[in-house]
């Protein structure tokens, strides 16, 4: 066999392996935390958002469908699950600190989950969207695992509101850092809580990396939220039909 | 780790199989978040130690988990490329919608928590 041959054909058992995408995968994401590191943790610099936007352009240069991709990357996609069973455990260390501020979470989280809900839909609506997108954006502060199980009850795409998700999650990554300093908010607990009820995991990450406390706050109010949105998506969706 | 690996996959198959078999309306991850709070409450009553410290399976499981958290969200965003006709058509709505959501739940949540917090007696002021 020629050379060129012998590289198409390692090509198409690559391709079809799920082996590759795996390991773009994780690859892909080591490079962009270290730029992200690198930027000293900047907002702008998302590893989530400079993995994503490379692992497309990679699929649209090689012709590879997602499905092929998915084959590979869903042993990460996987793991959200147990991901978000784990965030039982920062919260069971930080139960004193939950226990002292009960109220104001308790409170936050009653307006701030049909706020995260009604604005997407409304603000979309207003624009003009069609049904399928406002009904995808209902769980979309919500942890990718979950919202895709409150989209599929409430008779939207999973998949597309996954992806309205992880653009939420790095919206929230991005924007709650200057957003709120300029509210000159230095309560870490709040600013941690506003971050993961808006931004769910992706902002949890992100609030990981300002600070313990933060971080502590945004995963309770990722799991919270997820709770939260389950119970009351149902309603949301009567109001939006009225 | 692959105790801890293990209690976590338990607890949420858990979840998921009380979800689904009685029909509760909540998320499977979500009812094991609270088996698995149960757990751990009732492991220090049990022994009077800290079971989610570091050093314990389920401490080092969770928190490897949970430190490349951003990993995990990669193949499903990945999948924009499945519906980019569908959210390109409608790119001004969407992008407008998801911005506009984020600033004001941000806003409100973080206003509320603030309010509340400073209305209590005892909390900093």
């Amino acid at each position: 066999m020629t050379p060129p041959a012998n590289l198409f054909h390692l090509w198409v058992y690559l391709a079809a392996s799920p082996l590759l995408w795996l390991t773009v995968t994780i690859g892909v994401y080591l490079m962009a935390q270290r730029s992200s590191a690198m930027s000293g943790n900047h907002p702008l610099v998302n590893p989530v958002l400079i993995s994503i936007v490379t692992i497309v352009l990679l699929l649209l240069v090689t012709r590879t469908d997602y499905r092929v991709y998915f084959a590979g990357a869903q042993f990460v996609h996987f793991t959200l699950g147990p991901a978000t069973v784990a965030l039982a455990v920062p919260l069971y260390r930080n139960r004193a600190l939950v226990r002292s501020a009960a109220l104001p979470i308790v409170a936050a989280l009653l307006v701030g989950a049909p706020t995260a809900m009604l604005s997407a839909v409304w603000i979309a609506s207003a624009l003009g969207a069609p049904m399928t997108l406002r009904l995808a954006l209902i769980p979309k502060s919500v942890t990718a695992g979950i919202a895709m199980g409150i989209a599929r009850q409430i008779g939207g795409d999973p998949t597309l509101t996954a992806v309205f998700v992880i653009a939420t999650g790095i919206i929230g990554a991005i924007i709650v850092t200057p957003l709120m300093n300029l509210l000159g908010i230095r309560d870490y607990a709040a600013r941690g809580f506003a971050a993961g009820l808006s931004a769910h995991g992706i902002g949890t990450a992100r609030a990981f990396q300002v600070d313990d406390v933060a971080g502590a706050f945004a995963g309770l109010a990722m799991a919270l939220n997820g709770l939260m949105t389950a119970l009351v998506a149902p309603l949301i969706l009567a109001l939006i039909h009225m | 780790m692959l105790q801890g690996f293990f209690i976590l996959l338990a607890c949420q198959l858990l979840g998921e199989s009380v979800s689904r078999g009685l029909h509760v309306p909540i998320p499977g991850p979500v009812l094991g978040i609270l088996l698995l709070l149960l757990l751990l409450a009732v492991r220090a009553w049990q022994t009077g130690t800290d079971p989610a410290q570091r050093d314990t399976p389920l401490g080092t499981a969770a928190d490897g988990l949970l430190r490349n958290l951003g990993l995990l969200f990669v193949p499903a965003g990945v999948g924009i490329v499945q519906s980019f006709h569908l959210v390109l058509a409608n790119s001004v709505a969407v992008v407008v919608a998801l911005i506009g959501s984020s600033v004001i739940t941000l806003v409100v949540t973080v206003f509320v928590f603030r309010v509340v917090s400073r209305a209590l007696p005892g909390r900093e002021a």
